[in-house]
């Protein structure tokens, strides 16, 4: 199947489900990217997994997205779903504001979500709303800030033995 | 006939003392500083290439069995020196510390490789930005990650200080500041 058509092919489908849930549909490079209002997310993958033409059974991968200059829709995330019987590979995304950082969890839907979503919630804080689990995945327990949003300094703040004049700044 | 090929072994010296036929009297404190650098038993704590060069090390072609090392210790229990090779997450601290902390006095550390000295190239949120921040550490190695022959000066350093401990260093008020500073009780 050609690259746009599939993007015709699911933006029509989901349009025809969902009237006012997809912000945006385009295709970046070899991916239909599909932009998915909060409120329908669940819905709307649930539809995808289950609908016999879409067939969106495997997670691929998901990760949080913080771009602090939109404002009011600062957080995100992203998620890669497979067809693997017809190699389809479609991206969802949604955002929301850095405030309210609330999706709804995919768990139910795809175990493989469970671990993924605690390290977006680890690193970005943001809460999968009916997540059976969400706790720190990777970082101590002790840390008592998401590392990933872009407020934070990459570097660590209790480094000694770097002098700035060494490194020219 | 062939010569007799004897073997070239070197045996460390006796300690400075008074020998005459019979007797020989030196001090106790160096007798047993002359044992205890011979035979340290070293416990790696290897996380990651840092631990190579050290497999390296104790391989033969470096072989730390010169020195009286070869023997690994892998409780913290039997071990004396504790050599902490490659990066520490911050996550990973607490279970350095209880390696240390359950080794019998007189223990000594060494910090292997940029990343347990100072965190090396991981300036980040999740590594510990140099092992003395939880641990006391008494020589550190520098390289990214070192060579086996700067592991082994390193280790050299371990048995000079080694053999020059004194008894009481160990309950001196120093050394118990210097554990109360790290929040650690004087064993």
């Amino acid at each position: 199947m050609a690259e746009n058509t599939l993007l015709n092919t699911i933006n029509e489908k989901l349009k025809a489900k969902f009237s006012d849930a997809i912000i945006s549909a385009e295709q970046n490079y070899d991916f239909p990217v599909f932009i998915i209002r909060r409120e329908n997310l669940f819905d709307v993958v649930k539809f995808l997994k289950e609908d016999s033409e879409m067939g969106f059974e495997f997670l691929t991968t998901l990760c949080g997205l913080h771009y602090p200059d939109n404002k009011g829709q600062e957080l995100g995330v992203m998620y890669q779903l497979h067809n693997m019987p017809k190699n389809w590979r479609i991206r969802l995304k949604t955002f929301f504001p850095i405030a309210d950082p609330e999706v709804p969890t995919l768990t139910s839907l795809f175990s493989s979500a469970n671990w993924q979503e605690r390290q977006e919630y680890d690193f970005f804080g943001i809460i999968f709303k009916g997540h059976p689990n969400l706790k720190r995945i990777l970082n101590m327990d002790e840390m008592n800030y998401h590392p990933m949003r872009k407020e934070y300094p990459l570097e660590d703040g209790t480094r000694t033995d770097k002098n700035d004049s060494m490194f020219g700044r | 006939m062939s010569e007799v090929i004897t073997p070239k072994v070197n045996i460390v010296a006796a300690p400075d003392g008074y020998s005459q036929p019979g007797f020989f009297a030196a001090s106790l404190e160096k007798a047993v500083g002359l044992a205890r650098k011979n035979s340290i038993w070293p416990l790696p704590f290897a996380t990651s290439c840092c631990g190579i060069e050290f497999m390296a090390m104790m391989a033969p072609h470096y072989d730390l069995g010169r020195f009286g090392s070869e023997r690994l210790s892998f409780s913290p229990r039997q071990a004396d020196l504790l050599m902490v090779m490659g990066t520490i997450a911050k996550k990973m601290g607490p279970i350095v510390r209880k390696v240390y902390e359950q080794m019998a006095e007189p223990k000594w550390v060494l910090a292997m490789g940029a990343c347990a000295s100072s965190g090396g190239i991981f300036d980040m949120y999740s590594v510990l930005q140099g092992i003395d921040k939880i641990i006391p550490v008494d020589v550190y190695v520098p390289g990214c990650p070192p060579r086996p022959e700067q592991v082994i000066d390193g280790i050299m350093l371990i048995q000079d200080m080694v053999g020059k401990e004194t008894f009481r260093r160990r309950q001196s008020q120093e050394y118990k500041d210097l554990m109360t500073k790290y929040g650690m009780e004087n064993q």
